[in-house]
């Protein structure tokens, strides 16, 4: 890192490909990265970014292709090499080890043979130089998710890059930790280092990237200067095309409307000790409303998803009410019958079931709703009613797909989810909840999504969406109530909430003082 | 007072290759991989360290080939699971039913033999003092290698960069692949090391604690030194304590029985199963403790993305 390589970038790349089996993930991917800038990797879900970045990091080998490190040639064979040459990563899915503290997971990607005690000195000041506080000794099983990403982050940094890969880095912050973490990414491009910034996120890659390089479907589609672009031509860029804006009509008289899904009170145990305790939770959902819960993901959304859904059965049975019926201690087949429906939010082996196909995942979730309809007498399957209904539902969803009724595992996720959101819709359910709608989804099908979401609602249905995306519930909901830490904030009309104070909420503020400091600002 | 000893030591001597195996796979288990195979992998090392001490006449030569047995048998497993990522379940299970198979198809011509004994220390001068002489300095060696065994897993695993490594695969071996950890060198490294352990443990079946060789001599203790891992919820003192309740419990009954107490003798051998189960479940009554220090990744394959 002489001062004779002045002209060089930092790092090169140069025909980068990968394929695995008959998809190329990459495809002669070039990308160069200057010293002390923030360069951005935009692309959809599926657009090879994850790969790229693994690929520089060394934990994927490429196919072919080279990378220049300073002008040199190099080969990146594994991540020990990659931090050797000074490459650092953030990893999107975090990469750290629940069962042991702060410090221990620190030690473990240093190289060198330092004791524990020096290394946890060492993160600490760090951390505090950096205003990411961090304490070495804490069991990173009981961290927040924003915490566990600070250890990420300081232990990036105790390694001492010259490049810095943040994969993702704010889907999982609430907007007032993010803004801190954009501090931290200038104050090291101000040092001279540089960061890959990859995101899907566009107003953020427009606030604090220098470059961006767009990739679709394997292939750089463009390189441009974000700060000259707007959100919309970016995610053209993105999408290849016009992405269809989500409208949301007005609701109408949801203020006299009947609540169809009540809770009240609801309250559970936590049932291991890393899952999350729920507290006296009480909301009602009225027909022709949507209702958005936000969160930092581990906040319990998970285990209040399990309780509404009937995963797991409550004590008293009028915690959880649909259609005026207690339903407490309903199993999910009985809370069905009532009228309602539930899209978990994990796709494969919890929403579908990943070797079977489209069809027979279909009659998984509606042998009981639709019994007339699919089975006949003598408890003989109708396999010809239950294709035809699958086929409807592809259609109505535009699922797309490589045989007429695949295996759910053969799907890509966006269009699995489309499929699974699409047979529950298709029962036209009267109360409907689901957790991540979008979560990987590419923007296309994630507007399809939100749209029939909404015009589920206005056609009379009660609905209920759980969501760590802030721009997905202010699309769509009418009422924004916060999740933290195992409680709910009170519902806040849509014309109200702003990310600011839903901010506040997901970081554990109290309502009222939110309110304040809005006030007051 | 002799007979104190005497019992006190048979109890070491029961318990000794409960507690090496268990230490052994506990290390394995710590990396993530479950070896079900223990019971095979003992019997391999009871016959082999039989063996060649009958064929040798050297109870040492003897020693060493039960741990290469142990370490040879345990091979096979790490192949299937960790390069071939099969089942671990159905291969540890499998294990088991070739090593009891083949140790017995190897032992034909050992039925009956005279084997050799590792002889017990005997230290001039110390061996001799009353009550604590034989117990502390008269025992088998394999009995001070199971102490010294215990405490130098324990160190590794908790003091040293290496041992913690080694606990960071089995909590998610894909976090530690990502950053750079080499995860199927160390757990081939940790499952030999289990192999070893548990030829070991069933060398000083054949080779201390009855000199002999029989088919299907080490009866069942394979699998209750699995149990004592998990009910000691992967901690090397807890198994320690289990190996030796459970030691002490057996030979109570054993004792009970000789002086024809009336109670069932089916109900008698049941019992150091049910002391150790009770002990081990009382002392990891801490649910969060026993979260901490459960393997997250264990019994599942790991295949690195290339």
């Amino acid at each position: 890192m002489g001062a004779n390589q002045d002209g060089t970038n930092l790092l090169e790349v140069r025909g980068l490909t990968k394929i695995f089996g008959a998809l190329t993930a990459c495809d002669h991917i070039d990308l160069d990265i200057a010293r002390g800038e923030i360069h951005a990797l935009l692309g959809e879900n599926g657009a090879g970014k994850s790969t790229l970045v693994k690929m520089l990091f060394g934990s994927l080998e490429p196919n072919s292709g080279e990378i220049f490190w300073n002008g040199q040639a190099v080969r990146i064979t594994s991540p020990g090499v990659a931090k050797k040459l000074g490459i650092g990563m953030v990893f999107q899915h975090f990469s750290l080890f629940e069962a042991l503290t702060a410090a221990e997971n620190i030690a473990l990607s240093l190289d060198d043979g330092s004791p524990i005690g020096s290394i946890a000195a060492k993160a600490r000041a760090l951390s505090y130089s950096y205003g990411l506080p961090l304490d070495p000794e804490s069991m990173v099983g009981d961290l927040s998710v924003g915490e566990r990403q600070r250890i990420e982050i300081i232990r990036c940094l105790l390694q001492t890059p010259q490049l810095i890969i943040l994969d993702e880095p704010t889907s999982v912050l609430t907007p007032q930790e993010a803004d801190k973490l954009f501090e931290t990414l200038e104050r090291l491009r101000s040092e001279g280092k540089s960061i890959l910034y990859i995101s899907h996120r566009l107003e953020e890659v427009k606030r604090i990237c220098d470059r961006a390089t767009v990739l679709r479907h394997g292939k750089v589609v463009g390189h441009c200067n974000p700060r000259e672009e707007t959100a919309a031509s970016l995610a053209r860029m993105m999408v290849g095309n016009e992405v269809q804006a989500v409208v949301r009509a007005p609701a109408e008289g949801i203020e006299t409307a009947q609540p169809l899904l009540e809770i009240r009170g609801l309250t559970r145990k936590p049932a291991t000790p890393f899952s999350i305790p729920l507290r006296n939770i009480s909301l009602n959902v009225r027909a022709g409303e949507v209702i958005g819960i936000a969160g930092v993901a581990g906040n319990g959304q998970g285990e209040f998803f399990e309780s509404v859904s009937g995963e797991v059965l409550q004590q008293d049975a009028a915690s959880v009410r649909i259609r005026g019926k207690d339903a407490g201690g309903l199993t999910i087949t009985g809370r069905r019958l009532l009228g309602a429906a539930f899209v978990p939010e994990e796709r494969l082996g919890h929403g579908a079931a990943p070797r079977m196909k489209l069809s027979e995942n279909l009659l998984l979730s509606r042998h009981a709703t639709d019994g007339k309809a699919f089975v006949g007498t003598g408890g003989m399957v109708k396999s010809g009613a239950i294709y035809a209904a699958s086929q409807r539902i592809i259609a109505a969803m535009d699922v797309r797909k490589s045989a007429p009724d695949p295996e759910a595992a053969a799907l890509s996720g966006g269009n699995l989810q489309k499929f699974i959101v699409g047979r529950e819709l298709d029962r036209r359910p009267s109360v409907m909840v689901v957790n991540q709608p979008t979560w990987g989804v590419d923007a296309g099908a994630a507007a399809r999504i939100r749209q029939t979401l909404i015009e589920l609602s206005r056609s009379g249905s009660a609905v209920l969406v759980i969501s760590q995306d802030l721009d997905e519930l202010f699309e769509i909901s009418d009422a924004i109530a916060v999740m933290h830490n195992g409680e709910l904030s009170k519902p806040m009309p849509i014309a109200e909430a702003t990310f600011e104070k839903v901010g506040l909420l997901m970081g554990g503020a109290e309502p009222g003082h939110a309110e304040h400091t809005l006030e007051t600002a | 007072m002799d007979i104190t000893v005497n019992i006190l030591l048979t109890i070491a001597t029961a318990a000794t290759p409960l507690l090496i195996a268990a230490i052994g796979e506990l290390v394995v288990e710590r990396s993530g991989v479950l070896n079900l195979g223990v019971e095979g992998m003992m019997i391999m090392g009871a016959v082999g360290g039989f063996g060649a001490g009958y064929l040798t006449g050297s109870p040492w030569i003897g020693l060493l080939a039960a741990i290469a047995m142990g370490a040879l048998f345990s091979l096979l497993f790490a192949v299937m699971t960790l390069s071939l990522a099969t089942n671990q379940v159905a291969t540890g299970l499998s294990l088991t039913l070739l090593g009891l198979g083949l140790s017995g198809m190897i032992g034909t011509s050992f039925v009956g033999q005279p084997g050799v004994r590792l002889p017990n220390l005997d230290i001039p001068g110390l061996t001799s003092i009353p009550v604590i002489g034989r117990l502390l300095f008269g025992q088998d060696p394999i009995f001070y290698i199971s102490i010294a065994l215990t405490a130098a897993v324990m160190w590794f695993l908790f003091k040293t960069r290496t041992g913690l490594t080694l606990r960071s695969i089995g909590d998610s071996h894909a976090s530690a692949h990502a950053l750079g950890i080499k995860v199927i060198r160390y757990r081939y490294l940790s499952v030999i090391f289990g192999g070893a352990c548990a030829g070991l443990a069933g060398g000083h079946l054949s080779l201390v604690y009855t000199p002999q060789w029989v088919e299907n001599m080490t009866a069942g203790r394979g699998w209750i030194a699995l149990a004592l891992v998990v009910f000691a919820s992967w901690r090397p003192w807890r198994v320690l304590a289990g190996a030796y309740i459970f030691g002490a419990v057996w030979i109570g009954q054993l004792h009970a029985q000789a002086f024809g107490i009336p109670v069932p003798s089916q109900m008698l051998s049941s019992l150091p199963y049910l002391a150790t189960v009770v002990v081990l479940v009382l002392i990891s009554r801490n649910k969060r403790l026993t979260m901490m220090n459960t393997p997250a990744s264990l019994g599942q394959p790991f295949v690195p993305d290339r």
